[in-house]
């Protein structure tokens, strides 16, 4: 069964087709030099390159550099040299491949387009129910939404980007928080002489080696809890977003949806390919525009992830309307729980910026005493706004 | 040596390597390249390097990355301490200027870390440079000039020139990104969990006094748990921890004693959300699907 590929007789030889084939390598998007081309043919004299498995395990040691390149290989490797015996008309590359600016993307360069990935599975579902137009009255409802909602089709990947820039904002107002202690450092600003003296011991009292110190950034860190219930759904396309860029602006911060269940979307949106991750955020997000049970959810958070995740350098950020169908006096308690562990806690309710809103819905009311800042956000502008109220805090 | 011949070899010695991992390592031999290996905890990068010095029948020197790792730990450091004892000691002699200068900066009082030992060995050892992703990029960059040209320079000794090529073996737990230049230098194997049968074979290398039947119990409950969403995946070496703690109370079949099988799991689960995860029905399921 011969699936390996004839090449033309005309061509000028087996050198020829590795550097076709790194070539190749290099179209879909993997970084490599001329001196790869070289070192593949030494490592394809190395074994037994007869054997395609062999000079396959060969040119995967050689030709990728990490997880996701090593992945890819064996699709890669069978499209050039595993043809069903086809045979290949050409091996040089065309000239006008416009290759270099999809060098650092490797989704595109995949061919698996952004638009063509959502939409082929997703069923067409917009214009769901609760689609508010604001003369209506909203109210929550216990009902978990059964039907999935791709959320792939309502972020695009500019807004993140777009979002990216607000989270990174956002974070860097809140960052600036150094100690006023000196730790031990490599680059510090000052010397720290305890260290140096105790040092200088070891070479007779000369201090040989100066140690310095400095202020270490106390980041606090962020966390996001965004609620996805069906009230929300109008505002989930910005706060999704807003949270994907988030994950993506800072190492250190944690994601949660809510809606009738609390789930922990931080690794799902450390997912390096966008789309992905959200793909993977529309799965663990089932029920999504369902009801919403906010007391219950944050109850959760805090007797579960609060305590391995927030301390009193958190900041805790949750996005929802406060339209509870449970007890209000749950958010209160919930709130009161996170309190004590030190942390800011900031409600974003995209609400507040309507004309006359006041917090009177059950939920809110009971949480306002336990807020830090309850801010309006309803778009990514809103969000970018709030840079000087958090450098306040 | 094909690689087959180092697949067998490495068996020899009790390591049971993937065909992809056997390839890449036997190229890094024969192209003199370092091989970088990336995997979860747990899969085997470390153990790879003390099989192939064993193999080799060479040193392995091992330099284990951290934070704040700096040259004065992995490559090379002056002996203050002799220094100054051997400037005193010249003074009292009434030894001065150069020659005492020259004698203090000579090759008697540099301390050898294990890159520079490494590089000044008659034979070839194996340099094992562990979970490099924990080290700074600063040091990355010493590194890039040392796995390109096997040469240090010490600016008061000169460069000192590799007498023979370590095999140098790198990994990494992916905390962090290297750099493309270090990854260019490299050849490349990322390292997956063990499939059933590698695993099997694993475990009958390592503890051949497990029962055939006891054997694949364990190796198919390991298999089951990784598939479960689990905060630290178990890896090769919690599975034969298991495996000889199993051995240990004597037990020969997994399903035979729930109560016994959750105790032991505290050799496979290392958090406590993750314990708390698998309760004691769900051990019980799990070891049923794996007999």
């Amino acid at each position: 069964m011969s699936r390996v590929t004839k090449f033309a007789g005309r061509d000028p030889g087996p050198a020829a087709r590795v550097a076709g084939f790194i070539a190749h390598l290099r179209e879909n998007g993997l970084r490599l030099g001329v001196a790869e081309a070289d070192l593949a043919l030494a490592a394809l004299s190395e074994v037994d390159a007869i054997r395609p498995d062999d000079s396959r395990r060969a040119l995967r040691a050689v030709c990728t550099g990490c997880r996701e390149e090593s992945e890819r290989f064996d699709d890669l490797f069978n499209s050039y040299w595993m043809d069903m015996g086809r045979v290949k008309p050409k091996i040089a590359p065309t000239e006008s491949s416009p290759t270099s600016d999809n060098v650092h993307s490797s989704r595109d360069a995949k061919g698996e387009d952004v638009g063509a990935s959502g939409s082929s599975t997703a069923p067409d579902d917009q214009g769901g129910e609760a689609d508010s137009d604001g003369t209506g009255k909203l109210i929550a409802t216990d009902q978990p939404n059964l039907a999935q909602k791709d959320l792939r089709e309502m972020i695009r990947p500019e807004e993140i980007a777009q979002a990216e820039e607000v989270a990174r904002r956002l974070g860097a107002a809140l960052r600036d928080k150094r100690s006023r202690r000196r730790i031990a450092a490599r680059k510090g600003d000052r010397l720290h002489f305890r260290k140096t003296i105790r040092q200088s011991l070891a070479t007779g009292g000369e201090p040989l080696r100066l140690l310095r110190k400095k202020r270490p950034d106390r980041t606090p860190k962020m966390v996001a809890l965004c609620d996805v219930s069906g009230s929300m759904s109008v505002y989930a396309q910005v706060f999704l977003s807003f949270l994907a860029g988030l994950m993506r602006a800072d190492t250190a911060a944690d994601a949660y949806l809510f809606h009738t269940r609390l789930v922990r979307i931080t690794e799902a949106l450390r997912d390096k390919n966008t789309m992905r991750s959200i793909g993977r955020m529309s799965l663990m997000a089932d029920g999504f525009g369902g009801g919403s049970k906010i007391g219950q959810s944050l109850m959760r958070f805090a007797d579960t992830y609060a305590k391995r995740f927030v301390d009193g350098r958190s900041v805790v950020l949750i996005l929802s309307d406060g339209y509870d169908t449970e007890d209000p006096a749950m958010i209160a308690d919930a709130l009161a729980k996170l309190k004590k562990r030190g942390c800011k806690v900031i409600w974003m309710n995209p609400l507040k910026g309507w004309k006359d809103y006041a917090p009177v819905a059950d939920g809110m009311a009971a949480a306002l005493p336990h807020l830090d800042l309850f801010a309006a956000a309803s778009t990514l502008g809103d969000l970018a706004a709030l840079e000087a109220e958090l450098a306040a805090l | 040596m094909t690689w087959t011949d180092l697949k067998s070899a490495l068996a020899g010695e009790g390591y049971v390597a993937s065909d992809d991992l056997a390839v890449a390592l036997q190229l890094a031999l024969s192209l003199g390249r370092p091989l970088l290996l990336e995997g979860a905890a747990g899969v085997g990068k470390t153990e790879i390097a003390r099989t192939l010095s064993v193999v080799k029948d060479t040193k392995l020197l091992r330099l284990q990355c951290y934070e704040g790792l700096d040259a004065a730990q992995a490559i090379y450091e002056w002996n203050y301490q002799r220094q100054l004892l051997s400037i005193r000691a010249a003074a009292e002699d009434g030894e001065t200027g150069k020659a005492v200068e020259d004698r203090i900066f000579s090759r008697d009082f540099l301390l050898e870390r294990p890159l520079l030992a490494a590089i000044t060995q008659d034979v070839a050892p194996v340099l094992l440079i562990d979970e490099i992703d924990r080290a700074d990029e600063e040091f990355e960059a010493y590194l890039l000039e040392i796995l390109s040209d096997f040469q240090i320079s010490i600016p008061e000794l000169g460069t000192i020139k590799a007498t023979t090529r370590p095999i140098v073996i790198l990994t990494s737990n992916g905390t962090r990104d290297l750099s493309d230049a270090l990854r260019r230098r490299c050849l490349y194997t990322y390292v997956e969990y063990p499939d059933r049968a590698t695993e099997l074979a694993i475990l009958k290398a390592r503890c051949p006094e497990v029962e055939a039947r006891l054997g694949e119990q364990i190796v198919g409950f390991v298999q089951k748990l990784r598939e479960e969403e689990l905060e630290k995946t178990p890896g090769i070496a919690e599975m034969l921890d298991f495996a000889a703690a199993l051995m240990g109370l004597g037990i020969a079949d997994l399903t035979e004693n729930p109560a016994v099988l959750q105790a032991t799991l505290t050799t496979l689960l290392k958090t406590q959300s993750d314990q708390a995860q698998i309760t004691i029905e769900i051990a019980g399921r799990i070891a049923g699907k794996a007999a």
